[in-house]
């Protein structure tokens, strides 16, 4: 099957029908080798044991980001092509972002309080993801406001591509200001500052996290197709009725 | 290495973060299979009443 045909609804469902079992049990296997690499990691020579914290936050901060970024190229479907499946990808991706990125959001708050001496400050990263936050609950409060699905889906997907402004914000904030919040130290042009006892449970668990939203993302869009169904064939009974 | 057995003076941060992190995925898993549940059953009722869609009516 071309790439191009799982874009026809009704054969994407078929597709995820036969894909979703294995990438569930992908995940799983992922993340059963991530914690026994998380529970097998030495501490860290500053951070102590807190640092298996790090196991956690740093995987949903990137994907906090990196499901902004699929929704934005989902939107750009949605308003180049209008076509219905880019819409549903958006509008199924975003409770999955705001969830990551609470958990960035208070896993971050847990590590900063015993480490930093607090659980929150005003800095330039905290505040910018903090803002990623906010703008995924505005757009679900969007999503969820327009009864038409096409146009709700236009409206979300100017508001996305208008806050996918904020991703350049938060990856570059570190370096742009003064923050409390470390540099970068995985994804840098001289190489990861980690060492390997600390990054291969981390690149691990930050695979197992990212299979999860792929096999949640898929599901959620297949849920969002049904719904879109139960949807049309309501309003036709509600037709022939009148 | 210390496992989870030994967390150190923080052990109540570290636990309360993977704590938090089951409790959203357990989350979001109960939602996404719910959710399919609930359109599946209304589709079911809808299809039980006779509503098709317009594609079914194509393809019968």
């Amino acid at each position: 099957m071309a790439l191009i045909d799982l874009a026809n609804p009704t054969r994407f469902l078929s597709a995820t029908a036969r894909v979703l079992p294995w990438l569930a049990i992908a995940t799983a296997i992922a993340f059963a080798v991530g914690l026994y690499l998380v529970w097998s990691a030495p501490d860290d020579y500053q951070q102590g044991a807190t640092v298996k914290i790090m196991f956690i936050h740093v995987p949903n901060a990137w994907l906090a980001m990196a499901v902004w970024a699929v929704m934005s190229i989902a939107s750009i479907g949605t308003l180049v092509w209008r076509h219905p499946l880019a819409d549903v990808a958006a509008k199924a991706a975003v409770p999955l972002g705001a969830a990551f990125t609470f958990l960035a959001l208070l896993t971050g708050s847990l590590w900063g309080r015993p480490m930093w001496g607090t659980y929150w400050v005003w800095d330039a990263r905290l505040t910018s993801v903090l803002v990623l936050f906010l703008m995924y609950l505005g757009v679900l409060a969007l999503s969820r406001t327009v009864d038409d699905p096409s146009r709700a889906g236009r409206a979300a997907a100017i508001l996305t591509l208008v806050g996918a402004i904020n991703l350049p914000i938060i990856k570059f904030s570190v370096d742009w200001w003064n923050t409390l919040h470390q540099p970068a130290s995985v994804f840098r042009a001289s190489g990861p500052a980690i060492d390997p006892s600390i990054l291969t449970p981390l690149l691990v668990m930050a695979l197992a996290f990212m299979l999860l939203f792929v096999t949640l993302h898929l599901a959620a869009m297949r849920n969002e197709i049904l719904r879109r169904r139960v949807r049309t064939m309501w309003l036709m009974q509600a037709h022939a009725a009148s | 290495m210390t496992g989870f057995t030994n967390l150190g003076p923080h052990a109540a941060f570290i636990v309360a973060a993977y704590a938090a992190a089951l409790a959203v995925i357990i989350s979001l898993i109960a939602w996404v299979l719910a959710d399919h549940a609930a359109q599946r059953r209304l589709l079911a009722d809808l299809e039980a009443r006779g509503v098709s869609r317009r594609s079914d009516k194509e393809a019968a």
